[in-house]
């Protein structure tokens, strides 16, 4: 393995349990532990977790926390309760998205936490920094501080309180949060996930991370690699950047139109959205589903009367469905559900239907 | 350590040969089904269809990715393995006893160049 990529706190556990590793946004992560398809069935049917330690925390405070995440995000956090977790994205001046990310709302006044991908980190930090002049904020970058870890599944609120004794953190509805204690350290606990299902993420210093990690093993919960995250993540129709989000994608095209607020007064991206919807959209991320099992993958050509008409993003055999469906960001005028459409896969053309993206009802606790 | 089986003939991209006659049967290895994980599809050419040697006739689609099928032998597919096509699962459970295709052979010489079941355990420890 290359030695210049990062370990997370908790990779020696990883060797440990035989996992299958790879390079992902410059870390050596698991893939999987025991096999993609046993683990996205625990999240589904029980519990699993996953070590997201890449994934990164920057936090915000000052005098002009809240204008400034407000000019920066898509998203509107005026009405935001302290506790509260909002998802939007960081756009650039073209309406395309530098990273989707989730915004922390804190008690403590004018000051939030930013977790955004692993993959953007740099990126998104020097975007943040260039685009606060004017601003009265302090801009931190502590990924490398924190460890994560995602408890995700039916069976999560139960392992929080029979396991890790978190009683107080099951009260939390979905996209809140609360600070605790983990052996006398911080530890940041938010009902969010990125599977579908019901589920906690974990998010404290290294030592405490590896505690609460060794905890959920000893009782059970099976470890989950990043091969299901995102087979999950799919299923339930959640975007995953670099697929089907870019600098090059608005929200719009890719659907997350609830995640942009453009009644609010401005924020970076506002003017080329506005345009884009006046305009209308040229083209649309769409599901569709496959009458064969083939798979279609990312990049796959998407055609239409002959001519190609758009490109897969991510696809999969789903494991809940045991259907072939994949997510394609097509021309417009092929984006409207029931639309025959092919994918070239190999050398033949095998027929779809466009469909919705949520392949997968998320179970979430309201 | 992965399985080999006594009599067959392997190829380095993890294909096995089973040779009756004229007719080459066509399989992934253990090696090869272990390193490609759970499959769900295997996509087989049409009976008639014709192979080459090294060149791709196939591929079997696990969870993360497709990988090509590299045809062992040259000639004319007279055989398709239909199971496969609802239980894709047979390769990881048993990768011998589930043949993907046969050729009837245009150059059985071609086998020389495949490698015996000692020859393959050993190429594949370099894998």
């Amino acid at each position: 393995m290359e030695d210049n990529l990062l370990k997370t706190c908790l990779y020696d556990r990883h060797i440990a349990l035989g996992a299958q590793m790879s390079p992902f946004a410059g870390y050596d992560m698991p893939i999987q532990y025991t096999s993609i398809i046993d683990e996205h069935n625990a999240v589904r049917n029980s519990a699993g977790m996953f070590d997201v330690s890449h994934m990164g925390e920057i936090f915000v405070s000052g005098r002009d926390a809240e204008r400034y995440v407000n000019h920066v995000f898509s998203n509107d956090i005026s009405d935001m309760q302290p506790g509260k977790v909002l998802y939007g994205m960081l756009l650039n001046n073209h309406g395309g998205v530098v990273d989707d990310l989730l915004v922390y709302r804190d008690s403590i006044p004018d000051s939030y936490l930013l977790v955004v991908n692993a993959a953007n980190i740099a990126k998104d930090f020097s975007w943040l920094e260039a685009n606060a002049e004017g601003f009265d904020v302090n801009v931190r970058n502590e990924s490398g501080k924190w460890g994560q870890i995602a408890l995700q599944g039916p069976e999560a609120e139960k392992v929080l309180v029979d396991v890790l004794h978190l009683d107080a953190a099951a009260s939390l509805a979905f996209y809140s949060w609360c600070e605790m204690q983990w052996n006398g350290k911080r530890l940041i606990v938010s009902r969010t996930g990125y599977t579908g299902e019901d589920g906690f993420e974990f998010y404290s210093s290294e030592d405490e991370i590896r505690d609460i990690w060794d905890t959920l093993a000893g009782s059970g919960v099976v470890p989950c690699g990043l091969g299901c995250r995102d087979t999950l993540r799919f299923e339930a129709g959640l975007p995953l950047y670099g697929h089907e989000l870019s600098d090059d994608i608005t929200p719009l095209e890719a659907g997350l139109g609830m995640f942009v607020k453009l009644d609010k007064p401005e924020f970076i991206g506002k003017e080329a959205l506005v345009a884009q919807k006046t305009a209308g959209l040229t083209r649309k991320l769409v599901g569709i589903e496959l009458d064969d099992k083939a798979v279609a993958r990312a990049g796959y050509p998407v055609e239409a009367d002959g001519t190609e008409v758009g490109t897969v993003t991510t696809g999969y055999r789903s494991i809940t469905l045991d259907r072939s469906v994949c997510f394609a960001m097509v021309s417009k005028q092929y984006a409207d559900l029931g639309t025959r459409v092919g994918i070239h896969i190999r050398k033949k053309v095998f027929p779809g239907t466009v469909c919705r993206k949520r392949f997968y009802v998320p179970h979430y606790k309201k | 350590m992965s399985k080999t089986v006594a009599g067959l003939l392997y190829s380095e991209s993890h294909e096995w040969v089973s040779v009756d006659g004229n007719i080459a049967t066509v399989g992934i290895t253990d090696f090869a089904q272990h390193a490609l994980g759970n499959l769900s599809y295997v996509d087989m050419p049409e009976t008639d269809d014709e192979v080459t040697k090294g060149e791709e006739f196939g591929a079997v689609e696990s969870v993360k990715a497709a990988s090509d099928l590299y045809s062992p032998v040259s000639g004319k597919v007279v055989e398709t393995n239909s199971e496969l096509e609802d239980a894709p699962e047979r390769l990881n459970v048993d990768p011998y006893a589930n043949w993907i295709i046969r050729v009837e052979m245009s150059d059985p010489s071609e086998l020389d160049d495949l490698m015996d079941e000692a020859a393959y355990i050993s190429f594949c420890e370099k894998e």
